[in-house]
């Protein structure tokens, strides 16, 4: 047993409230204590719900102790707050949603609880998850564990940073366009990315409802397995949840991929990325190699394409569901005079720069004239992006590559350019627009000591695939039991 | 194609989504959407003649369900979180003035 509970995995911490070595409330309060102690600065918590938690770990070793079992039994995770949380307050890091309080759960959070989870709070996002720094959240930013100059990604930077701080063993994130692999790769854990459909998407926010997915930070892949048994499967309330069977996702980690056909594309290996992050994911690559993967060169020929088209096709989902803010039913109203006036103060004072932004590149695009030549064109184009993945997955079974083309940049330094902060997500955006899977392992580190990720995509529902890659790599390699010193905290 | 958007029309598109704007906003956005936009008309390149649009990737049609009544939430939690309400009913300001 590790001295420090709250560094444990979550199978680990499993193991041990089976065998007594320790209690739920321990364990929680082992995790309390960590993010008192460093929060204040990582800060990756909007809000701590100590007391409740701290309830619910009792509960947990009540079960037990009476002979009860469930899948999560008092394990203490966190929540990215852009998943509704039934009388806790949730404000997808916007000022517009300050004080509300959802008379419901997301579907996932409750299976979570079913499962015997002890809540620990709600992290922080980038406001309604747009963004890749979680500098765009409306109350403050997130720092990396690594290096609390920098950034943890985003939009899960929260979540991301709660799990590589050790103050959650694990936590829910989101991923619409790399929101969950990004920050993950950023903080050195693990970002599952489930396919869309997966798991359900009721009590999620809704930003780009065509391309949003729930989605793990873990630190390791049996815990990101753990997890996904818990929240994936059909929902009634949620119709474009997939009504698949659900496996055992832990009965996939084998260890073995030999003869498996790992395709590497041209097109992830850029002019302008860190020459430390190429490094680093072409010597993972070789070590799946190694372990008897068959490497196999692939194109995906119209990966270029993917920034510009999801900056249409998000952005005008966005503003439609974003369309709802008005001030009457929930959230901030800046009490105006006449109803109109009313709609458009409360909107322009609650939301943030980067959500104003994106509505109105989401309006501009649907509006009349403009239709064809954006949104529809770009509807066209997620065809070809999503055609050049099946094309790929005839001849392997799982890609390859980096999930993010830099290491965690500083705070500040891409603000002011959001084509650049955009240009974070290049390769982990495709995978939204065709709705497959991805996950995010560490892989290695830059040479300021910041961590790198390897990206293993997986084909439609091939969750079972890219965790058994991923597993295997990690059960030869120990990059994912580094974690950061927070020493200068 | 370059793309360069005016003040007018960013206000415009401002009045569509009913987002009030300062003139520092207005100015920031018409060059910052002007940005994205050009760079995203390089998807106008690709040739998408008979390539079907893709809004949704699952591969589901007509998810129907039995219309079955089923409890929702009561007033009180519907009316929770409003700014403000009235007699059981969400409080709005005069519509019809403008």
């Amino acid at each position: 047993m590790k001295s420090k509970l709250q560094a444990l995995t979550v199978h680990e911490a499993l193991q041990g409230l089976a065998a007594g070595d320790f209690t739920s409330v321990q364990l929680t309060e082992a995790c309390l204590a960590q993010i008192e102690a460093v929060d204040g600065q990582i800060r990756a918590f909007l809000q701590v719900t100590a007391e409740q938690a701290l309830a619910q770990a009792e509960a947990a070793d009540r079960r037990r102790a009476a002979g009860e079992t469930a899948p999560l039994l008092g394990i203490p995770l966190a929540i990215k707050d852009v998943l509704a949380t039934r009388g806790v307050e949730t404000t997808c890091g916007s000022r517009i949603l300050q004080g509300f309080v959802p008379p419901y759960s997301a579907t996932a959070v409750r299976r979570l609880e079913e499962a015997g989870m002890v809540m620990l709070g709600k992290t922080n996002t980038d406001e309604f998850a747009m963004g890749s720094s979680t500098e765009n959240s409306g109350y403050f930013p997130t720092r990396n564990p690594w290096d609390p100059e920098r950034v943890p990604g985003g939009s899960s930077g929260g979540s991301a940073a709660a799990v590589a701080a050790q103050e959650a063993l694990a936590a829910l994130g989101t991923d619409t366009g790399g929101s969950v692999r990004q920050p993950a790769s950023l903080c050195g854990v693990v970002g599952l990315k489930p396919s869309y459909g997966r798991v359900s998407r009721y009590g999620l926010v809704a930003y780009a409802s065509s391309l949003d997915q729930i989605g793990t930070l873990t630190r390791d892949v049996e815990d990101a397995a753990l997890l996904l048994n818990v929240i994936a499967g059909h929902d009634p309330l949620d119709s474009t949840s997939m009504p698949a069977p659900v496996p055992d996702y832990t009965a996939a980690l084998t260890g073995d991929i030999r003869g498996l056909r790992i395709g590497l594309p041209a097109e992830y290996f850029v002019e302008g990325m860190q020459p430390a992050v190429e490094a680093a994911v072409r010597a993972a690559v070789e070590e799946l190699a190694r372990l008897g993967a068959e490497i196999v060169p692939i194109h995906l020929p119209n990966t270029d394409k993917a920034l510009p088209v999801y900056y249409l096709v998000a952005p005008a989902e966005a503003s439609a569901n974003l369309a709802r803010y008005d001030g009457v039913r929930f959230g901030f109203s800046a009490g105006a005079e006449s109803m109109l006036e009313n709609f458009r103060q409360t909107r322009g004072q609650g939301f943030g720069p980067e959500v104003k932004r994106r509505i109105m590149l989401g309006t501009y695009a649907l509006s009349a004239g403009y239709y064809d030549a954006y949104y529809l064109k770009a509807q066209q184009v997620r065809t070809l992006i999503k055609r050049d993945f099946e094309e790929a997955f005839q001849q392997v079974d799982v890609i390859a590559g980096p999930v993010s083309p830099t290491t965690a940049f500083r705070i500040g330094e891409k603000v002011e350019n959001p084509i650049e902060m955009y240009l974070s997500d290049i390769f982990t955006i495709s995978v939204n627009l065709a709705g497959i899977c991805g996950i995010s392992v560490p892989c290695g580190f830059d040479e300021q000591g910041l961590p790198i990720g390897l990206q293993l995509i997986g084909p439609y529902l091939g969750e079972e695939r890219i965790l058994r890659v991923a597993h295997a790599y990690q059960q030869a390699t120990d990059w994912h039991t580094r974690r950061p010193a927070l020493a200068a905290l | 194609m370059s793309v360069q958007l005016t003040e007018t029309e960013v206000r415009h598109v401002a009045e569509l989504a009913k987002l009030r704007l300062s003139d520092e906003e207005v100015a920031a956005f018409t060059h910052q959407l002007s940005a994205i936009l050009d760079y995203a008309a390089q998807i106008q390149e690709v040739d998408t003649s008979a390539v079907p649009p893709t809004p949704y990737v699952l591969p589901l049609t007509n998810v129907m369900r039995d219309d079955e009544p089923a409890p929702g939430l009561d007033n009180a939690e519907a009316l929770a979180n409003a700014p403000d309400h009235d007699d059981g009913y969400f409080r709005v300001r005069a519509f019809f003035d403008e």
